[in-house]
This record gives structure tokens, sequence and C-alpha cells, in this order.
């Protein structure tokens, strides 16, 4: 259970990061990714994944 | 040191012709744009010497964005950031984005290079309250270490109400809002959405929060003396009806300024408008939409929509210069320098006003206003060569002298690769409905293209002060009754 991002969609505008509860996203020389282990979808915490809702580019933070 | 020479000669340039100190340094009988006095005297003090708000000081003194805020929290369907070309100029577009301290460095380089520069400003390339700590560290680091410099922030305003007291706190005394509408359903064909309160919201309701939010942010930042700007991009068909009632909104809420800028539309960058073909304004839409809102937005007529890493007078972008990889040991400011700097302008606003007067005095212009193009590179003066022109500045000379009615680029947007030949046609198509174009220098070539589409080159008033020497031409071209030769 997590969500992943589409590296090549990625702008690296980084809203995801810092919306995310879990602190479950990482980045690296401008490119952001998911720590599966730590993404729990949001899950108890808010009704839809934030990384996906605060993503400027449609179909980028995904379902694994 | 090296950094020293390369500044005083850009200082020196400007001495040539100075004399005694004129002694003007606000505005009133010298120095300050004729539209300075529509302001009250309190509000034209804090932004004589911002190059974004005075069209005077944009001659003068240099801004510079800081991108690091590349993050934002709602769509416009006029962005997309995604695309980024060092050769484009438009907002939201930036070369690379920068953490608090890689800015500070940076203001510190451009600072020791460029003592035009007044302004820093955080406008992107997403919003600069978005994730609001990173913008309010790096303003923090900046004031400490170099506390002449004015500090602004440019936002969509939907966090704004959240961030009034801290942004008060700062001494941050400038923040843009940019606002295309006071109607939700307007709202609706412009934005998407917005992410609020850890959802996505969409259409109307969206575009209401939004409203409400910019609205309740503007209020509260007036409240506190906070000089407030709003920015409008006139999108033809969608708000272009309705911008008189956003004025109306903003000014009642006591936004010092209104600011309607053109859409930048093109399928080439990639955004819903562009690719849905929505057009931007042609320049006529969008002076009668300037006109009707008055004398507020005469003001901003000098307004580049700069990129959200420009650095450099408007109209050129030194951004290229100071990028991560060029930036060195960090340089020592040196204030002296800055003074001279400032000691200089002083003067060169009083003599360059003196020199308008005197014109408009020697000579008495009856005929019809025209408009002239002016190649520059700042100071107010006639001082670049065509050929090196990206942009040109326009101005309207008449009976009524000469005025600054706005800016004509030849490389808005990204073409690439261009050669000698389309430069010449894109500037000659720039230069439409133009009577002269006003240069340090031109060759025989380009002035014969140039003449062939009805455009007179003049060269004959070199490094010389723009307003005097439009005026001069216009006299003289009057009296001989035909388009003068020019040497």
């Amino acid at each position: 259970m997590a969500f992943k991002i589409i590296a090549e969609n990625c702008t690296g505008c980084g809203a995801c990061q810092f919306e995310c509860p879990n602190n479950a996203i990482s980045s690296k020389g401008g490119l952001f990714s998911i720590i599966a282990g730590k993404c729990t979808e949001c899950k108890g915490i808010y009704p839809t994944q934030q990384c996906a809702a605060a993503c400027p580019i449609p179909k980028t933070c995904v379902k694994a | 040191m090296p950094q020293k020479i390369v500044a005083l000669s850009s200082i020196g340039r400007f001495s040539g012709t100075l004399r005694e100190p004129s002694g003007c340094s606000a505005r009133g009988s010298c120095g300050s744009s004729a539209s300075a006095d529509d302001l009250p005297d309190a509000v034209w003090r804090k932004i004589q010497d911002h190059p974004c708000y005075s069209e005077d000081a944009h001659h003068y003194f240099a801004r510079m964005h800081i991108a690091v805020a590349p993050a934002c929290n709602i769509q416009c369907n006029y962005c997309n950031r995604k695309f980024d070309c060092a050769n484009e100029s438009r907002p939201g577009v930036v070369s690379e984005k920068l953490e608090p301290e890689e800015a500070l460095r940076k203001v510190l380089a451009v600072a020791a290079e460029v003592p035009q520069l007044s302004v820093v400003g955080i406008a992107g390339p997403g919003d600069a309250l978005a994730h609001a700590e990173k913008t309010f560290a790096t303003f923090a680091l900046i004031h400490e270490a170099l506390p002449h410099l004015k500090l602004c922030l440019s936002t969509n305003g939907l966090m704004l109400p959240d961030h009034v007291e801290r942004i008060a706190a700062m001494g941050i005394d400038h923040v843009t809002i940019t606002i295309n509408m006071v109607d939700p359903e307007i709202g609706a064909r412009i934005y998407p959405w917005i992410f609020y309160q850890h959802r996505r919201w969409e259409g109307v309701e969206a575009a209401r929060i939004l409203h409400e939010r910019q609205m309740a942010g503007l209020e509260a930042l007036t409240a506190k003396g906070i000089l407030v700007k709003v920015n409008s991009v006139l999108i033809p068909g969608i708000n272009d009806e309705h911008l008189t009632a956003v004025n109306q909104a903003v000014r009642a809420r006591g936004a010092f300024l209104h600011n309607v800028m053109p859409l930048i539309s093109d399928p080439s960058h990639g955004t819903y408008y562009g690719l849905n073909g929505q057009r931007g304004p042609t320049p006529t839409e969008l002076r009668r939409v300037q006109d009707q809102l008055g004398a507020d937005a005469k003001l901003m007529r000098h307004c580049r929509q700069c990129r959200a890493d420009a650095v450099g007078l408007l109209g050129e972008d030194r951004g290229a210069e100071f990028t991560r990889d060029k930036l060195g040991e960090p340089k020592p400011f040196d204030p002296g320098q800055r003074e001279m700097y400032l000691a200089v302008v002083e003067r060169e606003r009083g003599d360059r006003q003196k020199a308008k007067e005197a014109a408009q005095v020697a000579h008495k212009i009856e005929e019809a206003p025209v408009l002239v193009a002016v190649a520059t590179k700042g100071g107010g003066r006639i001082n670049l060569h065509f050929g090196h022109a990206n942009e040109f500045q326009i101005y309207e000379v008449g009976p009524d002298g000469a005025r600054f009615v706005g800016h004509r680029r030849t490389d808005k947007y990204c073409v690439g690769g261009h050669g000698e030949a389309d430069a010449m046609a894109t500037a000659i198509a720039a230069l439409d409905g133009i009577a002269a174009v006003f240069c340090a220098k031109i060759g025989d070539r380009p002035r014969q293209r140039l003449k062939e589409a009805g455009v007179e080159a003049v060269d004959a008033y070199a490094f010389d002060y723009i307003e005097a020497s439009a005026i001069t031409w216009f006299a003289g071209r009057s009296q001989s009754g035909t388009v003068a030769a020019t040497a």
C-alpha cells in the first residue's frame, strides 16, 4: 500500500513533499520519490492522498 | 578588486555629462514622472526607487527575483511551469530553483556587481506563500546581510490571510496579489483547481474560496499600511469586460496600483489556454482596458512580466550571469559604491527632467503626436546599438511633450536560432506603427530596411536623454514639413 511518483512527469516543485503527513517523500538532485515503507496513502489521516491532490501534473502521484 | 572595477565602469558611463548637482531628490518639480502626481507623498517616497512600481525609477534601478518558491497551490489556465527555456521571458519560468542560503549567495553576488540593485522579490516560480517558511527564511537572511534592499513578494493570495502578521513584522512593504476576477463564475474559467485545507477544490467553489481569501488578504495588508499592487492578466473573452469590476473592488480595499498585463499564450508553452486556442490581447485591446482603468494602470505600462529568476534593469535579464555554478565565494558588499550610484542617479534624474522641460519650452509643437521607439540600456538615455536591442521603449511625442507609453520586445517568444534576416523581420514587426527608432548606432543595411518599412532610424542623439531628444527631433521634423533626414 503505497503511492509512487512518475519521474518523467515530475516538475520537481516539491508540493508533495511539503504536504505529505508521513514524511515519506525524499528528494535527490531535484527529483522526488516516495519511500514505499513510509507511505500510508494518507489512510486515516486525510480523505485523499495529499501528494496527488497537491501535484500540478495529472497522473504523476499514483498508486504503486 | 576586480568586481569593483566592473561596477565602477558601469557608473562611469553615466558620468560623462554630469553637471552641478541639481539637488532634487523627491517628487515635485523634478525627477518624477508626471503620473507620480496621482499618488500620495508617503506612497511615492516608498516607490520612487522601485523599478517595478515607478516608471521613472525603472530607468535607474534594478530588481532581482529569487526562485525559492517552486511549489504552487492553485492551477491557472495560463501557467505551465514544466516548460523552461532560457530564452523565454514570462512569469512562472525559471532555470534553477534555489534554497534560502543559495539565494543569499546569489543576492550578494548581484549586489556586488550591479549597483542599481534596489529590490529583491520572491515571485515563484510557484507561489511565494504556498510554503511560506522558505520565503520568510530567505528574506530574513537577505535583510540581515543587505538591509538597504527593499523586499517584495508576489502571491496568488490563497494563503495570504495566514501570513499578514509575519509580512508586516519582517518589514516587507510591497506585496503583489494576482487577482483576475471578483466573480467566481468567471474564476472557474481561469482556475481549474486549488489545493486548500488538505484537499483539492474545483470549479466555482474553488474560485469562490480563492476570491474570498484574496479580498481578506488585501484588506488585512492595507490595514497595516503595506503597499499592495494588484496584477490582473487580461484574458480576451473571459475577463476583459470584468476588469473594471476587479479594479473597483481592489481600489475599495486599498490597493495602490492595479497593473493589467496581457495574457501570454502560445501552444508551444503547453498551457491550457495555449493548447486550446485562447489568444492574448492585441496592444490596442490592452491599452483600451488600461485607459478605462485610469491613472493607476498608466503607471504600470513599463511592466515586463518578468521571469521568476530575472536579474537586472527591467527589460534586461542578467540571470544567466548569476547561475549557481557561476557563484564563487560570497563577495563583500561595498555600501560606498552604492551611495555613489545613488548620488549619480539623483543628479541624472534632475538633469534629465530639466533637459525635457527645456526642450518643451524651446519647441512649440502643433502636430499630432507620433510614437517613437528607443534602444536603451538604462539611465533614461539613448545608449544602445539598434542590433543589440531585445526590446524598445516606446514614447509618444507630440504637443504635450514626450512620455513613456510602453515597450515592445523583439524576443518575447522563444524562437531559437534565428539569423540576421529573421531578427530584422522580427524587429520590423515589433516597430509597426512607429515613426522613428532612436538608437546609439545603426548599420547602413538595417537603416535602409527600416526606411523601406516606413520607420526612420535616428542615431543623431546617441547617448542623450530620451525625452529631450524625442521632443527636439519631433520639432525639427514638423518644422521641415517632411520626414527629416538624419545623420
